[in-house]
């Protein structure tokens, strides 16, 4: 896979850091050969880099000019992107519980509506689907995933919300997400889960990382309740299996 | 212990120190000091290390009290009208408060934010190694939001030592430095010369999270949405207004519009310091010349005891007299009215 795929380019973000582009586009490939990089360079640190950031088509790399430099560094950088992927390892799947429609995913109706079909269908699609964590970002535990059905791709909501729920499961283009803290959001909100992907004085502080496996299945409202106090007291409430 | 109680303080201010670095992988930003050579210098005067916590105040005025014992405490940043008891208190310099004392500080006189640094420094519980605010993640000890009046940190009692000032290079005056990129590529050449060759003001709508610049519409070649890649401080991304929007402290960690161009360390706090209003320029630099500009910067902030000076009272009012008429009270740093405050969501 990796040959067919051109080099990354290496674009300067400023005297510290450089992002390492695999792809313009949201592309699987891409986004396991930044996952690739990223792993790479956890098995064998390079001086100077001081911490790595995945996104879907680029791994953005952080580091100290005092102890590397910026050619030095691309070298090494350019060097293992070139190396053939790894063989794929057995990554982490979750299975996340998730009350879909009503209160908990107030789009749900209107997404049904908007893909002529019935709420059940669209859960029975979402909950069909096999993700995969491209990324996290923008709030802390905001895991952004690939992997949606087609059938449920359409574009964001014309106005974006100022505020939406902690725990709000939604799609919007081509992905679907976990969100973990409230905030804005121009996704399409199909329901609501009691998992935190980040909560302070819990180990792990974030649950989930990029190349982890999701899965999602639904709850009933009640579940979700009883489920939430779980989760607030710092139980995690997500199944964790082997993909 | 003494007690260091916030008598009063304007919005926008809160415990910062050098930031929360190796989780931005996970969505969580770095935070921090908006200008780390001054939190650094206040520390440095105090004894303390150069990115331990402090106290960020904002534009607006505030006031210190110790109770239950001295406590030792150092200014340095945007300046301000600063006094104990009456007296006046030069920045970039210590004071012991005694036990009742006050250190009242005015308005900012340009810039925006100075830092008050305690001996000992400001104690609480870490994450990811840091106690800097993040008000929208909760986070940051001894109070995970902006500071309000009766707020109070138990810090060490004063030490006694001698006070001291701090002799700090004068700051760079010029354009402010950025190198291009990374998306620079998302702009024709005639974009990319309009936004170095015009001047720029910084919208009063600014805060910890991005400054918003005012000049002229910077058109994308593309369209502005671009796939969500990673930020940097610094990062000046184009929204599709044509605004740009500088990257600071409390980004997102992703983010999904070109950015054209990045600040270069060094020059980072000295936007921070911009006052609202202010025409400045931006200058491309070489990689070279911003990672040598980069080292300085480390450099500086690593030996700033060697530029410490024992405090002579005379030479230090006059010090504080003539920055006062130097400075001027022509450049209110920000609007009160209009000057966001990224703790309240």
């Amino acid at each position: 896979m990796a040959a067919t795929l051109p080099p990354p380019r290496l674009l300067p973000s400023g005297d510290s850091a450089v992002t390492v582009e695999f792809s313009r586009t949201i592309d699987d490939d891409a986004n396991q050969r930044v996952l690739a990089l990223d792993k790479a360079l956890a098995a064998s640190p390079i001086d100077g880099i001081t911490e790595t950031v995945p996104t879907y088509r680029s791994l953005l790399v952080h580091y100290d000019p005092g102890t590397i430099g910026f050619d030095a560094l691309g070298e090494k950088l350019l060097s293992l992107a070139s190396q053939p992927l790894p063989p794929a390892t057995k990554a982490r799947r979750w299975r996340i519980p998730v009350a879909y429609g009503g209160e908990h995913g107030i789009d749900l109706e209107d997404v049904a509506k908007a893909l002529n079909t019935t709420p059940d269908d669209i859960v029975a699609r979402h909950v069909g689907g096999d993700y995969k964590v491209a990324m996290i970002g923008f709030t802390p535990g905001w895991s952004y995933l690939s992997g949606l059905d087609k059938s449920l791709h359409m574009s964001r909501r014309q106005n974006p919300r100022l505020l939406t729920p902690a725990g709000t499961i939604s799609i919007g283009g081509i992905q679907a997400g976990i969100q973990c803290l409230a905030a804005p959001s121009g996704w399409h909100l199909l329901g609501r889960t009691p998992v935190r992907t980040y909560q302070l004085h819990r180990s792990p502080t974030f649950l989930t990382e990029p190349g982890d496996r999701v899965t999602f299945f639904a709850i009933d409202h009640k579940t979700f309740d009883e489920l939430d106090r779980a989760a607030e007291a710092g139980e995690i409430i997500a199944e964790q299996v082997d993909a | 212990m003494s007690r260091l109680v916030v008598a009063s303080i304007g919005p926008a201010s809160s415990v910062q120190d050098g930031g929360r670095l190796g989780a931005q992988r996970y969505g969580l930003t770095v935070s921090g000091a908006m200008d780390r050579v001054s939190l650094a210098a206040a520390n440095t005067l105090v004894g303390n290390a150069p990115f331990a916590a402090a106290v960020e105040i904002g534009p607006f005025g505030a006031s210190f009290t110790a109770r239950d014992g001295a406590v030792r405490v150092a200014i340095a940043g945007a300046p301000r009208n600063a006094d104990v008891a009456g007296s006046p208190l030069a920045l970039d310099s210590s004071v012991t408060l005694k036990d009742g004392e006050t250190l009242t500080l005015g308005f900012a006189r340009g810039g925006a934010f100075t830092y008050l640094a305690i001996e000992g420094a400001i104690k609480g519980e870490k994450v990811f190694g840091s106690l800097a605010v993040n008000a929208r993640a909760g986070l940051g000890s001894p109070y995970p939001r902006t500071l309000q009046a009766g707020d109070e940190f138990s810090v060490d009692t004063a030490s006694g030592v001698a006070e001291l000032r701090i002799e700090l290079p004068k700051p760079a005056s010029g354009p402010i430095r950025v190198v291009l990129g990374p998306q620079d590529d998302e702009f024709d050449d005639a974009n990319k010369a309009l936004f170095l060759d015009s001047e720029w003001k910084i919208s009063a709508t600014s805060d910890r999270m991005g400054y918003r610049l005012e000049g002229p519409a910077i058109k994308h070649l593309h369209g502005h949405n671009i796939v969500s890649d990673g930020t940097v401080n610094g990062s000046i991304q184009v929204p599709g207004n044509g605004a740009p929007i500088a990257l600071m402290m409390d980004r997102g960690t992703s983010g999904g519009y070109p950015k054209i161009a990045t600040i270069i360390t060094a020059d980072v706090g000295r936007l921070a310091q911009t006052s609202a209003g202010t025409a400045f320029r931006f200058k491309a630099v070489s990689m070279a010349e911003a990672q040598d500009e980069a080292r300085k910067f480390a450099q500086l902030i690593r030996t700033l005891p060697d530029r410490l000076r024992s405090a002579d009272t005379v030479a230090l009012n006059i010090e504080a007299l003539s920055d006062a008429n130097v400075a001027g009270y022509a450049v209110s740093a920000v609007d009160a009215g209009t000057w966001q405050v990224t703790a309240e969501p």
